[in-house]
């Protein structure tokens, strides 16, 4: 089975932390994983940075710009990734955009993923439909769940139809914004995790976008499965450095 | 073959909507409504009026007389520089302005690199009374300064795009940013004839008056609706789009795309998209777009701040690669030349855009009978520094 869907039975509310791949530096990548790991973190999305990072708010941009100063490309990605079983266990998933995916070749990312064993992928640039049509039996082929983003303005039909074609987790990101626009929970944000909590989803629901501390982690899992940090994180990497990681967990969990 | 839009919003296997989840809503509801909107006569009537009366169109299509002695051929300029605010753009932003109200919408965002369509955009929102914001990357801010005092002169707020590149692509990502955050009262006006199925479709047909017109011009000139030829300067492409419009499916008119060769298509610094671009995902339309190796997308070059986009509209990739349209690139300085070179013979200051399209003559020989329609998408006022520069004027 699937990481990602045995980690999703574990009775607990997950988190899950996305960080940019090779920054601060190009070689943090293993260790970043390794620390979130040990730090007691369920899942992890592994930024594949982009110049042109349409969904993500400044901090992800400025780490995805350094990323790619640092050297990052998709080849120094997967190469650094290539023996990262040998050390955990944790569920992985590459978040990226679509385009250098396409460039790299879909059917050949997906087979190297599969070699490394990521076990998800998560392309905010890529249309349900396109994916349905297209590229759906290659990411099966590979074992591969990919998941799917919804929002406030989504609506009931389509994210029935999303449900559908999803085979991990829904990610429900939490107010129309970009990544680290907005911090905290307000009655819109809560009355749209009741709306969807009540429509009985055959996949969990994880949280993500404006989720940052303790608070809006226990805010966000009380209507869904998990939740997702990213900014929040990629700040305080860029602050504290790698070595800090177990303060930040830390403080999420308490 | 057609070369127009499929009802999926693909220009052969260009185009479609690439887009964030987050952007859906906005641009289906637009999706739903634009071809709806369009044939209202209401909707028509208000275009074509302010298209009239404030734009000043028809813009003239003007037989140039030493031009054409010079080239032995006949040269006629379809004179979109007359148009107000100095450049085709207009035609578009009024088109949108009128969409986004019968939308509902009362914030109007749109992004510029030279200035050329935020003053268009300011302008039409200042005439409808809209809230205007205008994304442009920090570097462009610093080296167009008179647009940027014209854009607050019409009341927009100019922000600055800090992100990335600091230029024209990073200033679309900033307003696609923007329309991710305010996606119920805000309607993005794109420039050109990029972005998400429909822009390029919608875009298009608001530019497509220049075809229209050119037809029955020409019927009056010289007793045909047919040029041999048409001929337009292409960055994102919509001066382009516009004038091939209404000739996309008759293949007896001959359509000559020109794109910034820059210092030269193999010199590093260029723009030339269908010769240096790969089939990938920009600004959410799958097109050719110059990128590294690794799909990461890189900064273009032209001495024209209009052309350097890295990426070019569906419709035209796949002009491109159809080869229903010859694409030839001309560098700064042989476009430089030919806009002087329009000064000192008809008495007219293009913009430098518009000065690569003119400067095929010197590339390409043309029949004396032939009847060759050129897009002069722009006057030359806004490029008189870089002209002062150049010719150490």
């Amino acid at each position: 089975m699937n990481k990602i869907n045995q980690k999703l039975q574990e009775d607990k509310k997950l988190l899950s932390i996305y960080f940019t791949a090779g920054y601060p530096n190009i070689d943090d990548t293993v260790n970043i994983i390794q620390n979130l790991e040990n730090n007691g973190v369920d899942m992890i999305e592994i930024g594949l940075p982009f110049s042109d990072p349409l969904a993500d708010g400044p901090t992800i941009q400025a780490s995805s710009t350094q990323a790619l100063k640092n050297g990052m490309t998709t080849e120094v990605l997967f190469n650094q990734l290539k023996d990262i079983r040998k050390s955990v266990n944790i569920p992985l998933i590459i978040m990226g955009y679509f385009n250098p995916m396409l460039q790299y070749g879909v059917e050949a990312f997906c087979k190297k993923c599969q070699e490394i064993e990521i076990d998800g992928l998560i392309i905010p640039d890529l249309p349900v439909d396109v994916y349905h049509d297209e590229y759906k039996a290659t990411f099966e082929k590979y074992g591969l769940i990919n998941v799917f983003l919804i929002t406030p303005q989504t609506s009931d039909e389509r994210i029935r139809y999303i449900d559908s074609i999803s085979n991990g987790f829904i990610y429900m990101v939490s107010s129309a914004s970009t990544t680290g626009a907005k911090s905290g929970f307000g009655d819109e944000q809560t009355n749209y995790f009741e709306r969807i909590a009540n429509m009985n989803l055959n996949n969990p629901q994880i949280i993500g976008f404006g989720i940052s501390n303790n608070e809006t982690f226990t805010q966000a899992t009380k209507y869904a499965k998990g939740a997702i940090i990213g900014s929040a994180f990629v700040k305080h990497v860029t602050n504290g450095g790698v070595e800090t990681i177990n303060e930040f967990v830390k403080k999420i969990l308490i | 073959m057609s070369y127009n839009v499929n009802e999926k919003g693909y220009y052969g296997k260009f185009g479609g909507a690439f887009i964030p989840e987050m952007l859906y809503p906005n641009v289906e509801e637009l999706r739903q409504n634009y071809l709806k909107v369009m044939a209202e006569p209401e909707f028509q009537k208000e275009f074509n009026q302010l298209l009239k009366d404030y734009v000043g169109r028809p813009s003239p299509l003007y037989f140039t007389k030493r031009l054409s002695e010079k080239y032995n051929t006949k040269i006629y300029l379809k004179r979109e520089d007359l148009n107000h605010t100095g450049a085709h753009k207009i035609n578009n932003t009024i088109g949108q302005i009128l969409m986004a109200k019968r939308l509902g919408k009362n914030r109007i965002i749109a992004e510029t690199g030279a200035g050329q369509h935020g003053v268009a955009t300011a302008t039409v929102c200042a005439l409808m009374g809209l809230e205007c914001i205008v994304y442009m990357g920090e570097i462009d801010i610093a080296r167009q300064a008179p647009n940027v005092a014209r854009m607050k002169m019409l009341g927009a707020t100019v922000v600055p795009a800090t992100s990335g590149s600091k230029t024209l692509k990073d200033a679309t990502n900033e307003a696609i940013r923007d329309w991710i955050n305010n996606p119920i009262d805000t309607h993005y006006i794109i420039g050109s004839v990029v972005g998400p199925h429909p822009y390029p479709d919608m875009v298009a047909r608001f530019q497509a008056i220049i075809s229209e017109e050119i037809k029955w011009q020409l019927q009056e000139h010289e007793g045909t609706t047919k040029p041999d030829y048409v001929v337009a300067c292409v960055g994102g492409g919509s001066n382009a789009a516009g004038a091939y419009y209404h000739f996309l499916d008759d293949e007896d008119v001959q359509l000559i795309a020109v794109e910034a060769a820059g210092l030269g298509v193999d010199s590093g610094e260029s723009a030339a998209t269908s010769v240096l671009g790969r089939e990938g995902i920009i600004h959410g339309s799958k097109t050719l777009l110059m990128q590294t190796n690794d799909g990461q997308i890189t900064e273009p070059y032209s001495i024209s701040a209009g052309l350097d986009y890295p990426g070019v509209g569906p419709m035209h990739a796949h002009l491109y690669k159809s080869g229903r349209a010859e694409f030839i690139s001309i560098t700064d300085d042989d476009a430089m030349t030919a806009g002087l070179e329009l000064c000192k013979l008809e008495g007219i200051i293009p913009a430098i855009e518009s000065s690569h399209a003119l400067a095929i003559f010197e590339k390409k020989q043309f029949q004396p009978n032939d009847i060759v329609v050129v897009s002069l998408s722009g006057r030359g006022d806004k490029d008189l520094e870089t002209y002062i520069k150049h010719f150490k004027l």
